[in-house]
């Protein structure tokens, strides 16, 4: 630092997103007063080209060789104006942010008192920048390999893109079989695709591909490192059959001793049975049976024939198989772990798992599917056909007490169930709804055909689903109660069938992987996006990337653009071989260090050593994170740390605090210049700059 | 008015600030009666509301809210004054005012002014310590199922009963029991060996707010209930309100003149019948005061057996 | 609710004073969520001064004090939950701080209620504004920090821009 610092301070209006509420004129006023400033400005965009222009153009003819930019928060330009100031010469890291939007002008609404914490915040970073040094930017190499968490439509095609780019796809799925909930759809709105079979070649190439390893019953156990360099358990639940040698014949299911299949089928949501011994679904993949422990007799009685083994021609049953763990490197991590259906037992008044003929749209999908306990017959739990059929729209969303959030694709959902109950049932269907969401692209037309196929649309909110007969034609049957709020009656609709249309939750394990993976939930438990426009694949956490409904409920073509897109930043990184690491580690000034060694247990990471011969300690940079508890934790203040220094934050805070209740009389108009003022007041600069 | 019995032990039984509430003391009385005689056997330690006032609750609410708060916010800070935090009140139009005044003084700036104009700021966050609870939540929660089924000592003489809840109890706090398919009442009474029969009517308006204003209404909500609750084989019908119990017991004269189907059921209070179990007098539980279902009754709880030792 | 029975000398609260209150935000959960806040528009009052620390493990008990002694009426330090820290424990090792701190405090004639440690998430938007209304209202009812008590002991201890110079 042998130059006196010449800083230049930046005010953005964004727009009048700051403009509204600071006055960015008074601010760029008051700052130019400050110690060592040489230039304040404000100006509509400083993230714009012609913003950044500014800065560099003073950069080089007023030689500043300090930046403040107040702005928004530095979570979202702080690298863009790095870049500025790398690209005018001047080391990245001699800027620091002001965080007059997010933290100043979106949460307040009185001019004045916004404009004061705006002039605040700007005196701390003036003060601050003043501190900073030149850093160099240290590069890590980055693992070429992907991890993919999850095999439903969005894993599957994320892997699928990483892959045909050449690098190497991990591919982990809890369930024994890849597919996800589409592989439980019977068509996909709005064009009735079979789900299966767009999906199914999808799967198949996963399964063959050279570049994915995949692993079905497996679990992320445990992720830890960083940006290009993470280590990950897997951890692989034992299915008791190896997978290489089974092909998927069956006959072990069929001999399997087993009394009936009464155990409940999850893939067809519990609607039929199967055996301890099963093949998770007809067209799963890999098309390899898994033995299920809690009702295998040989496992829960310690012991039966075995006519599995027996009939297996490639002995391809192993009970012995216990769980193992695998351990994986990767430079970048795509999760994409998708949703968990509503709970339809948490809305009672609807009736579900009271009632049986109360079915959820899931349910359905698996009762209309050809492949389905009932090969697509639409038969009732209680043995009947239904001559009327209820569908009920946003049950689990848009609704305070539970999911506040539109849960996007029921609305298309009821309809595409509508049609195709209609279609098979030919009974009369009644949709109830709340506001009609086809906002895709084909949608709102689909919604015309389903109009035109003659089924009926009750706009309001059912209160409830009951069995209670008003009069005679209501008995036996299920009767929905509504405010037709196109009419303002309150209707009752008997009907034999009630199709609760369940919106999307998070999974209810996602806060685990959260934890695991360090990234960040949104308030509705979804994981959140780094930036909900301009980095929706992208998390907190660098090298972490989320696709698909784990990020927020979206039907099957958004799901797959995410996943794209995340394959994308994951090949980006893979293919660039090395990272930008931000140096804000921590280094021991070898002079002042005891040797007490107090920093090393407070250390996360191991990254702290001790050198015998010399008696000090010494940081590992390669290990470091920066999280600087070994700075605060010393008791010589013999560590200093890169962008997060004690002397760079107690300059930070003499500026935040400059003329605040100095003096024990508190004063408040002496703290800080009115925001109109464009002159501060005397005492306030005098007193504390030098 | 106070009560307790307390264990020989010496460990002090947590006592609960009991507030009765208006309509407690008139139409429903035989709920107080019940109750009290229920705390009475299982040593429920409790202590009337000094200088309670009216709640605030019904119309009103919808007046003037502030004023209406204010009144609850009186009451609650008696609660926190007089030691015992737990307030108790066997009505769900005074449950249901107390709870909402707790939650509109927390949530809304505006109420705690209205409200702070009658009372120290102080006194205002001291009201957020007292916990608010319905008959039914204190004697599920507290006491228990399970506890009841060790005490009970008295087969239960009559037919099977609809549990009705009543709409204030349940919504919006879903928190003496959820608001769709309430079970606690039911899980109670079983316990002591009462047949439940189920209904989907558990928690649908019994037209109490109506039958003042537009009679015809009000009575054809409550017909509606005891219909189903007499299709379903009820014979009786419990609730936990005395503004429901009054609507359903008086009304029934009008129901059938206006329907032309005969009604005349009894409609009792939860506590009578758990304190029935428990081995009480029938008067000592207000058994003998229904105006509907009068014969019934008596058939049930003041057969010879009974009647001998009433005497 | 006890009333304030502090060593503090109570000031008589100037015209237009607001609290001023110096937030020390974790960069992963309680600036995000502060980010977050703004994003959601959840308005809210201006005595907040947020400072990033990368973690709440990097607060220093002296910028704390040194906070105090520059005027600040309150400090609020926000950490991730438990469990949740991005660097394995590092709120924990802020909440020790914390603990002692406070009592320092306490000792040094600054009512304990000045500081505080707040867990917050990333998603805790409303959080950060319940927590900053409090803090605020808190701090109104306490009025002013009184520096006379302190001021003088804290100033010989912190030397903010000397090196190695704490202890």
């Amino acid at each position: 630092m042998a130059d006196a610092p010449r800083i230049g301070v930046y005010v953005c209006h964004c727009g009048a997103n700051i403009s509204a509420t600071v006055d960015v004129a008074a601010v760029a006023a008051d700052a130019e007063s400050l110690p060592n400033v040489v230039a304040a400005r404000h100006y509509t965009y400083m993230c714009s080209d012609a913003g950044l222009a500014l800065v560099q153009a003073d950069i080089r003819e007023l030689g500043l060789n300090r930046v403040v930019v107040a702005a928004c928060s530095p979570h979202l330009h702080e690298p863009t104006f790095r870049r500025a100031l790398a690209s005018a010469g001047l080391n990245p890291h001699l800027l620091q942010m002001a965080n007059i939007r997010e933290q100043d002008a979106w949460i307040h609404t009185d001019r004045e008192s916004a404009t004061r914490k705006a002039c605040d915040l700007v005196r701390a970073a003036v003060h601050r920048v003043a501190l900073h040094t030149p850093l160099d930017i240290r590069k890590a190499a980055v693992r070429p390999d992907v991890l993919v968490i999850g095999g439903g439509i969005a894993g599957m095609h994320a892997a699928l893109t990483v892959a045909n780019a050449g690098k190497h796809v991990y591919l982990v799925e809890r369930e024994f079989s890849i597919g996800g909930q589409m592989a439980r759809y019977d068509k996909t709105f709005p064009t009735l695709d079979c789900s299966l079979c767009i999906q199914a070649p999808k799967m198949t190439a996963v399964r063959t591909h050279e570049n994915i390893t995949l692993w079905t019953g497996s679990e992320v156990e445990e992720v830890y490192g960083h940006v290009g360099d993470y280590r990950a358990r897997i951890r692989r639940r034992a299915r008791y059959v190896d997978e290489n040698l089974c092909v998927g014949c069956l006959q072990c299911v069929d001999a399997c001793c087993y009394d009936g299949d009464l155990i409940p089928d999850a893939f067809n949501m519990g609607l039929s049975g199967r055996k301890p011994i099963y093949l998770p679904f007809a067209h799963a993949v890999p098309t390899v049976v898994a033995v299920d422990p809690g009702s295998c007799l040989n496992f829960t009685r310690g012991g039966c024939d075995r006519p599995c083994t027996d009939v297996c021609g490639r002995d391809a049953l192993d009970f012995d198989q216990t769980p193992w763990v695998e351990e994986i490197e990767v430079g970048s991590i795509v999760v994409a772990t998708g949703f968990e259906p509503f709970d339809a037992r948490k809305a009672t008044e609807y009736g579900y798992g009271i009632y049986p003929n109360v079915y959820t749209s899931m349910e359905v999908e698996r009762l209309i599917n050809a492949s389905g306990p009932t090969a697509g017959e639409v038969i009732l739990r209680d043995g009947t056909r239904p001559q009327a059929i209820g569908v009920i729209y946003c049950v689990g969303s848009r609704d305070e007490r539970y999911n506040p959030w539109c849960s996007r694709v029921c609305c298309m959902t009821a309809l595409k169930l509508s049609h195709l109950l209609c279609e098979r049932t030919g009974a009369e269907v009644y949709n109830f709804y709340i506001d009609m969401r086809a906002a895709g692209k084909g949608q709102e037309e689909f919604y015309q055909r389903v109009l035109n196929d003659g089924v009926q649309f009750v706009r309001g909110k059912v209160a409830e689903v009951c069995d209670w007969a008003l009069d005679p034609s209501e008995e036996g049957k299920l009767v929905i109660r509504v405010e037709d709020t196109m009419t303002g009656y309150v209707r009752r609709v008997p009907v034999d069938m009630v199709v609760l249309t369940v919106g999307m939750s998070p999974r209810s394990d996602s806060d685990e992987l959260r934890r695991t993976l360090n990234v960040g939930c949104s308030g509705d438990g979804f994981y959140r996006e780094r930036h909900a426009k301009l980095a929706p694949v992208g998390t907190l956490t660098d090298g972490i990337f989320i696709a698909g409904c784990c990020q927020g409920p979206k039907d099957i073509s958004d799901s797959v653009s995410q996943a794209g897109s995340a394959a994308a930043e994951a090949i980006a990184l893979s293919v660039k071989g090395s990272y930008d690491l931000d140096p804000i580690t921590a280094r021991v000034v070898a002079e002042s260090c005891s040797g007490c060694r107090v920093c090393m247990p407070l250390c996360p990471f191991g990254a702290i050593g001790y050198a015998e011969p010399g008696g000090k300690c010494e940081i590992n940079a390669a290990l470091c994170t920066g999280c600087g508890a070994c700075v605060a934790g010393c008791p010589s203040g013999a560590i200093r740390q890169g962008m997060f220094d004690d002397a760079q934050v107690f300059a930070e805070l003499s500026g935040l605090l400059l003329g605040a209740g100095s003096g024990s009389s508190g004063s408040a108009s002496g703290r800080v210049p009115p925001a109109v003022s464009l002159q501060p007041s005397a005492e306030a600069t005098g007193s504390a700059l030098r | 008015m106070t009560g307790s019995s307390a264990p020989a032990n010496g460990t002090k039984p947590k006592q609960y600030s009991y507030y009765p509430g208006c309509a407690i003391k008139g139409t429903g009385i035989a709920y107080e009666e019940s109750l009290l005689e229920v705390y009475r056997l299982l040593g429920v330690a409790w202590q009337e509301l000094t200088d309670w006032s009216c709640c605030g609750a019904q119309a009103y609410m919808t007046v003037d809210a502030g004023q209406s708060c204010m009144l609850s916010a009186r009451n609650l800070r008696i609660a926190y004054q007089s030691g015992s935090h737990d307030i108790v009140a066997p009505c769900s139009a005074c449950y249901l005012a107390l709870r909402k005044c707790k939650d509109y003084v927390e949530r809304y700036p505006r109420m705690r002014e209205v409200v702070g104009d009658f009372m120290p700021a102080s006194d205002l966050q001291a009201i957020a310590n007292v916990r608010v609870r319905h008959a039914l939540d204190m004697l599920y929660v507290d006491i228990g199922p399970s506890a009841f089924r060790a005490r009970a000592t008295r087969p239960w003489p009559g037919g099977k009963v609809a549990c009705y809840y009543g709409c204030q109890a349940v919504r919006p706090y879903s928190e003496v029991d959820r608001d769709g398919n309430p079970m606690r009442m039911d899980e109670l009474l079983e316990a002591v060996g009462v047949p439940v029969a189920q209904w989907p009517l558990k928690t649908k308006c019994c037209g109490s707010s109506h039958t003042g204003t537009l009679h015809e209404v009000g009575v054809r909500m409550g017909y509606l209930l005891l219909k189903e609750a007499v299709r379903r084989g009820a014979e009786a019908v419990i609730t936990i309100c005395p503004l429901c119990q009054f609507n359903l017991d008086v009304y029934q004269k009008d129901m059938t003149r206006s329907t032309g189907e005969s009604f005349d059921i009894p409609i009792l209070f939860l506590p009578q019948a758990l304190g029935w179990a428990l081995g009480a007098d029938h008067r000592a539980l207000g058994l003998h005061r229904g105006i509907s279902g009068a014969e019934t009754l008596r058939r049930w709880f003041a057969g010879p057996r009974e009647g001998a030792s009433d005497g | 609710m006890t009333a304030v029975s502090s060593a503090a000398k109570r000031q008589p609260v100037p015209e237009g004073w607001t609290p001023r209150i110096v937030a020390f935000f974790c960069h992963w959960c309680a600036y995000s969520a502060a980010d977050l806040a703004g994003v959601d528009r959840r308005t809210h009052c201006s005595d907040l001064r947020v400072i990033r620390v990368m973690c709440s493990g990097r607060v220093d008990p002296q910028f704390v004090l040194d906070a105090f002694a520059k005027g600040a009426d309150g400090v609020l330090i926000g950490a991730c939950h438990p469990g949740d820290c991005h660097y394995v424990d590092g709120n924990s090792k802020a909440l020790r701080r914390f603990v002692l701190l406070r009592r320092t405090i306490e000792a040094l004639g600054i009512e304990p209620e000045r500081l505080r440690l707040e867990g917050i998430s990333a998603s805790e938007a409303e959080r950060v504004r319940a927590v900053a209304e409090a803090m605020s209202e808190r701090l109104r009812a306490l009025g002013p920090l009184s520096r006379r008590a302190f001021v003088s002991s804290a100033e010989t201890a912190s030397d903010p821009n000397g090196e190695g110079a704490h202890g």
